[in-house]
């Protein structure tokens, strides 16, 4: 059996890391929040750009955040006259048991006052934080997101396949794999259906993939087109094209999927596979799987992309490899010896699943040595959703 | 040096080169496990990233890669064979949508 040395939390998680987090609950305490986190060893700052009233896809996401085992303690950072309070957030994590304060700039005299309080509460948290020890835990405990960004030919062929490789003996040991972007599943809604563990399941994939198709065709357009990209490419069918991107999240049967929208907000209730109905963009895509529940991040990317997460190690695997040779500072893994024969599909996914094991117990992965803090929440738009029967 | 062609999942029936080849070229097939299942003749000339037939097909036979069905030949399909839209047509989408979308 696998091991890996986490920080076990009073929720009975384990984290990765040890982060302190600064939310805003809205971008107007965004500045303070930024200022105090500046001043305490290994705090974040985030915040969204959704308005101040009560979004629940926005709410679940920032409050799934600060539940996340890799986050040690919370302090919210507040302006005082917003709808979404700090007070409602810091409510909703403290049922994890972490330390948790609050500063309202309003409140508390300013941004000179509220930046002084808010370091001082939170210096206080870092302190009880650090006192964490890292103990061995069974893979079990491990939730692994996968995502692509910036994709070209060798993704489908080497990057994709590899991380499928390491998803699925993650999986074989216990552990867990959520892999997102609904849009990427487009024509393989009759493959995945096949793959879900019942009759329920197999239909929420037919309903996540025609949602998205329906906000697709509401915009005009047609998501079970090829691009000529695409067919130049070497890509032939919808199906060819969208199963090189699940490929990452392996070959294992499908648990359920995962809601992150205004209705509902879901996390994984075993292990296994899950998939989660998110967005395409990358960093919330990351951000929203993280919000679920997930403590690392195995990225594929062929051109080269360079994104971290804020409380989330990322794994940068490529296989390309005239991409690691150009961008090694950001690639932790080259999979492009795939291409040439020197190494087999399945010991790369063997070293992936080696590499993340490490990041799991300590490693820096390069995105979080280069300080990258990358955080977005994505919401849908109320007025179509509300036009497409979405939401109330 | 013989070119090489990746076999993604061991149940598929066409793998990937990895280089362009040209005809008559020889392409060796690597499994997942790296091992050499097939060395076949290049019967086209098949760019890098597209897929060669590591077994004759018929025509209305399944196409397999990722372990998935990904379409069906649309003619009969010899083993060394370029396999793209002049021979594979999707499941799901009918052929006349090729090539028109904008989304990557």
């Amino acid at each position: 059996m696998t091991e890996f040395y986490g920080f076990e939390r009073q929720d009975g998680s384990v984290g990765l890391r040890n982060h302190l987090l600064v939310i805003a609950p809205i971008d107007c305490s965004f500045e303070p929040a930024k200022r105090i986190a500046a001043q305490v060893e290994g705090a974040v700052a985030v915040t969204q750009y959704y308005g101040c009233g009560i979004n629940e896809m926005v709410l679940n996401n920032l409050v799934g955040t600060g539940c996340n085992p890799n986050v040690a303690g919370v302090l919210l950072v507040g302006l005082g006259c917003e709808t979404l309070t700090s007070e409602l957030i810091a409510e909703r994590i403290a049922s994890t048991g972490k330390p948790l304060d609050i500063v309202i700039c309003q409140r508390d005299g300013g941004t000179l006052k509220t930046i002084e309080d808010g370091v001082r509460k939170l210096r206080k948290i870092a302190q009880e934080a650090s006192e964490a020890k890292r103990e061995p835990f069974p893979l079990n405990k491990l939730i692994l997101a996968v995502e692509c960004g910036g994709s070209d030919a060798t993704s489908g062929l080497a990057a994709n396949p590899a991380v499928g490789v390491a998803s699925d003996l993650l999986i074989e040991e216990g552990g867990t794999v959520i892999i997102s972007e609904p849009q990427e599943m487009t024509g393989t809604e009759h493959i995945l259906a096949q793959r879900a563990i019942n009759e329920n399941v197999s239909k929420k994939i037919y309903e996540m993939i025609s949602r998205q198709e329906q906000r697709m065709k509401a915009m005009g357009v047609d998501s079970r087109f090829m691009s000529k990209g695409n067919i130049d490419g070497g890509l032939t069918t919808i199906e060819e094209k969208s199963l090189g991107a699940i490929r990452k999240g392996g070959t294992k049967p499908i648990q359920g999927v995962l809601e992150n929208n205004r209705k509902a907000f879901d996390k994984p209730t075993c292990n296994g596979l899950w998939i989660q109905d998110g967005t395409g963009w990358d960093v919330a895509s990351v951000t929203h799987m993280v919000a679920a529940g997930a403590q690392i991040v195995a990225f594929t990317t062929g051109r080269g992309s360079t994104v971290g997460h804020a409380i989330a190690p990322v794994l940068k695997i490529t296989g390309n490899p005239e991409t690691y040779a150009r961008m090694e500072d950001n690639m932790d893994i080259n999979a492009g010896t795939i291409l040439d024969g020197s190494e087999s599909l399945n010991s790369v996914g063997e070293r992936i699943f080696n590499a993340l094991v490490e990041t799991a117990s300590g490693k820096m992965t390069k995105a979080e040595a280069l300080g990258y803090k990358d955080f977005a929440i994505f919401s849908t738009d109320r007025i179509s959703e509300r036009m497409l029967g979405f939401c109330d | 040096m013989s070119h090489k062609a990746i076999q993604i999942d061991e149940e598929d029936n066409i793998a990937t080169v990895t280089s362009d080849t040209q005809d008559n070229e020889e392409v060796e097939v690597l499994s997942p496990e790296g091992k050499v299942i097939i060395k076949t003749k290049s019967l086209d000339s098949i760019p890098f990233g597209h897929k060669i037939a590591l077994q004759n097909l018929k025509k209305g036979d399944k196409v397999v890669k990722y372990g998935e069905v990904i379409g069906v030949a649309s003619k009969d399909i010899r083993i060394g064979e370029w396999i793209h839209i002049n021979n594979l047509e999707s499941s799901t989408v009918p052929a006349s949508n090729l090539g028109k979308g904008e989304a990557a």
